[in-house]
């Protein structure tokens, strides 16, 4: 079909079911459509997007009646690609089609106006067909992909995208923040609604992880740069400097006792319910099981500060060493040679990216109403610690505020009495589904108040275990089965929300609430409250995203592309998300999630190569006259000035690095750029309908 | 004028509609308008948007000349700073309204029927409002001066 053809549009108006034609009168928006300049066919159908409405264009095309397509219906942004695909099998060039957004943007949103929402149907079409009437064939591009994969997150979403790419033969950069993957779930000590170990079943996978030979771990490493796009990210990635010399570690941790007192800092991992030295393991099952010095802990004792200076020596001749390095066995702790503070650069180039950097949960300190002060007070992820045989009390249930006790007299290797709890109270939706801080579910906390409860049940028949609940929300499978398990165990529930936490002067808790059943307010007397604090994004990943180039929700989840149809898209082709960075989510999900998410990098990569939209950018160069304005506006560096034939210099563009943002069009003095899909004339051609309406510009 | 006059203009005046142009960025002012619709938070049909990959894009001609074909009011829609899909086209947008504004003044009208907003994404809520916003101002400073009698 030759360029300079006079145009024939078709219009098809969609009804959308009732979506589109209960506000808008699609008759009158189609009868008016007929009396646009070159429309020659306007139809209606009930789904213009299922097979028999594409039917219809496509028939319309191959019958030679028309060589432009304009479909009023929803947004181009899930179904350009549609149509564009239909016009292409039809024989038409697929750049030839335009589209009319007369449901999400009309209808849905002026339901009850509908008169109005008929007129502004009208308008739209209108405009739309002015711009279709200057559109031009356009050919795609095609790139080359890179069968990489960047992992963000080494929790149990990063570890299942991880496995499944490099199990399908794709190499893979699982990148991790802390010194070791495992993420949260390893926090955990045992799993709804099955109950099963946490550490059981995360730990085989973590170590499969280390070994697979597609994988390249990269802990105690941040991303710092992402440039490029789909097929072709080159990304940087910080490795930090861990102080230890990874090589030799063995991780036997010798080193991790004899680090004085003044460097010991609230443990991570354990929720600050114990301490760790400056020179740590994050815990026992570490992947890997690796040393590193938190500098902002370490004392430098002897002035051991890897400044690269040879060690004092003592009146008797012997060098002092700092503690660490002396009960190295291997020398990885040493403390002579320099490190660079800022660690080392690593690049790495991918064709997609799968963020899945997971959650924390809220502090308690947020929440003055609940005696955050008070050491009994804890939250829910403090009681998995308290409960794990790896937390600080090994497992035996005390109450928090004798772990200090318990841990000085496990040092000096004495036996001491501690008190246990004999009263347990747990508080739920703890910062969700609360105006003051989320308005969000939090999604798990129902399950693990129950399944903590449950666990103490079953191992301390003797306690008195409450559960305030708004609601209890068991919506997943076999999980409402599992709250009934737990009040058959005699695990009190009281529906209703507590207010607050009264410390009691014999150091026990008084928990007000409200019982819902029985319309009064209600005092509990208990050892310790558990509050189940809500799920909040990391704080990083604000930077995270803007560094990537996705979207994040109102939440500081990161935003998918379509919450049903494309889950684990984003906004951004080749970066796909999954686990509770999405928003907050169980186990179960996250690997479901996960999995997708893989999926999804193996189907965009593996053909090899994938075609782009030509919606990029062109200089003229009979019209550049070599100002050079466009040449820094460049977000990408495509323009460079190079000299032609004529001797003059004028601008070019590289075509694989323009990403179509329009801003040297727009700027051009001369209007020697055109930006293909958005030339001037197209736009102003819609603006001017716009602009003029109800009157249509002849030209 | 007389009381005549007045009450006939004011009676056009109420069946006057005010004609808004919007020029929404596809990343997030559009994504937005289309999140306020399937939200169902509904907002003036006086608003309608044209879809451009940056509010970078926007070239101030495009503003001008929507004004002098008779629109009351022209919205750019663009992403947050910092946010742009395209790194920094908001930025470029910024720097060319508050130049375009001056323009507008010199043309003899008010400059508060250019407005430039920041309406991410997921803003859907936000978008209604600031149409509802807009189509009020514009209703109070009551048709475009250049537009053809």
């Amino acid at each position: 079909m030759s360029n300079d053809e006079k145009p024939r549009i078709g219009v098809y108006i969609c009804h959308c079911g009732e979506n589109i034609a209960g506000a808008v009168d699609v008759k009158a928006v189609a009868e008016f459509a007929k009396t646009l300049p070159d429309v020659v066919v306007v139809r209606d159908y009930l789904f213009m997007c299922s097979d028999p409405g594409q039917e219809l264009i496509k028939q319309d095309i191959r019958d030679g009646l028309v060589n432009r397509v304009v479909v009023a219906a929803c947004t181009p942004r899930t179904h350009e690609p549609i149509f564009r695909k239909a016009c292409e099998d039809a024989g038409l060039n697929k750049y030839y089609f335009e589209m009319a957004n007369i449901r999400d943007q009309c209808s849905w949103a002026h339901w009850h106006e509908k008169e109005k929402a008929t007129e502004k149907a009208k308008a739209i079409v209108a405009a739309a067909v002015a711009k279709a009437r200057l559109l031009e064939p356009l050919e795609d591009r095609y790139i080359e992909l890179t069968k990489e994969v960047m992992v963000i997150g080494g929790g149990i979403a990063g570890i299942f995208a991880a496995l499944d790419l490099a199990n399908a033969g794709f190499k893979v950069h699982l990148v991790e923040k802390s010194p070791s993957i495992g993420g949260n779930m390893a926090k955990l000590d045992k799993t709804f609604p099955t109950n099963d170990c946490s550490a059981c079943i995360l730990t085989p996978l973590m170590v499969e992880v280390a070994n697979h030979p597609n994988i390249n771990l990269l802990t105690y490493s941040e991303v710092e740069s992402v440039e490029g796009s789909v097929g072709n990210f080159k990304v940087k990635v910080r490795k930090k400097q861990t102080y230890v010399d990874w090589d030799k570690c063995t991780g036997c941790g010798a080193c991790l006792d004899v680090c004085p007192p003044k460097a010991r800092v609230p443990d991570e991992f354990n929720e600050g319910m114990s301490l760790r030295g400056a020179i740590y393991i994050p815990f026992p099952q570490a992947v890997p099981k690796k040393a590193v010095v938190d500098m902002d802990a370490c004392i430098k004792c002897g002035g051991r500060d890897f400044s690269g200076k040879e060690p004092r020596l003592s009146k008797s001749g012997k060098p002092i060493l700092a503690p660490c390095e002396k009960v190295c066995p291997t020398g990885a702790a040493d403390r002579t040679p320099y490190r660079d503070p800022n660690g080392e650069l690593v690049e790495l180039n991918v064709g997609a990216i799968i963020v899945a950097t997971g959650y924390k949960v809220m502090d308690k300190h947020h929440f003055k109403e609940f005696a955050p002060e008070h050491p009994n007070v804890i939250t829910a992820m403090q009681m998995e610690r308290l409960i794990s045989a790896t937390g600080p009390s090994e497992g035996k249930l005390i109450k928090p505020s004798e772990i200090p006790k318990l841990l000085e007299a496990k040092k000096k290797g004495e036996k001491v009495e501690v008190e246990k709890p004999h009263t347990i109270t747990f508080i739920s939706c703890v910062g969700s589904r609360d105006n003051r801080y989320h308005t969000y579910c939090s999604r798990v906390c129902c399950m693990y108040m129950l399944k903590q409860a449950m666990i103490l049940k079953e191992k301390y028949p003797d306690l008195d275990i409450y559960i305030f609940f708004i609601d209890v929300r068991t919506p997943g499978k076999d999980f409402d089965e599992y709250y009934m398990r737990c009040r058959q165990l005699g695990i009190k529930i009281i529906k209703g929300r507590a207010g607050g936490i009264q410390p009691l002067p014999d150091d026990r808790l008084l928990v007000k609430g409200y019982d819902a059943e029985i319309g009064k307010p209600v005092e509990v007397v208990t050892d310790i409250a558990v509050l189940a604090t809500a799920i909040e994004p990391n704080p990083t990943l604000k930077e995270l995203a803007r560094t990537l180039g996705i979207n994040v929700g109102a939440e500081g989840f990161l935003k998918e592309r379509h919450t049903k149809l494309y889950p684990v898209d984003t906004m951004t082709e080749g970066i796909f998300i999954a686990g509770c960075a999405q928003g907050p989510k169980d186990i179960p999900d996250s690997v479901a999630q996960a999995k997708a998410a893989a999926a999804s990098a193996m189907s965009l990569l593996d053909p090899g190569k994938m075609t782009v939209e030509p919606l990029i950018s062109e200089v003229n160069k009979e019209k550049c006259t070599g100002c050079g304005i466009c040449v820094p506006l460049c977000p990408y560096g495509a323009i460079s000035l190079v000299e032609c034939e004529d001797g003059k210099k004028k601008s070019e563009i590289n075509p694989a690095l323009c990403k179509g943002c329009g801003v040297c069009t727009a700027a051009c003095p001369s209007k020697a750029i055109t930006l293909h899909g958005f030339t001037y004339d197209q736009v102003l051609a819609q603006i001017k309908t716009i602009a003029r309406w109800p009157e249509i510009p002849a030209e | 004028m007389s009381q005549a006059q007045a009450e006939v203009a004011e009676k056009k005046n109420e069946e006057w509609e005010p004609n808004i142009l919007v020029i929404a960025c596809n990343w997030c002012t559009y994504q937005a308008a289309d999140m306020a619709g399937s939200l169902r938070y509904s907002y003036p049909p006086t608003c309608k948007v044209v879809r451009v990959p940056c509010s970078g894009r926007v070239e101030p001609e495009f503003v001008i000349e929507a004004l002098l074909n008779g629109a009351d009011g022209v919205l750019i829609g663009g992403c947050h700073p910092g946010d742009c899909h395209y790194k920094e086209g908001n930025y470029k947008a910024l720097r060319r309204f508050e130049w375009l504004k001056k323009i507008v003044e010199e043309l003899g009208i008010e400059p508060e029927r250019v407005r430039l907003e920041w309406i991410a994404g997921s803003e859907g809520l936000k978008f209604a409002e600031v149409m509802k916003e807009f189509d009020a101002t514009i209703r109070k400073l009551g048709p475009n001066p250049l537009k053809k009698v």
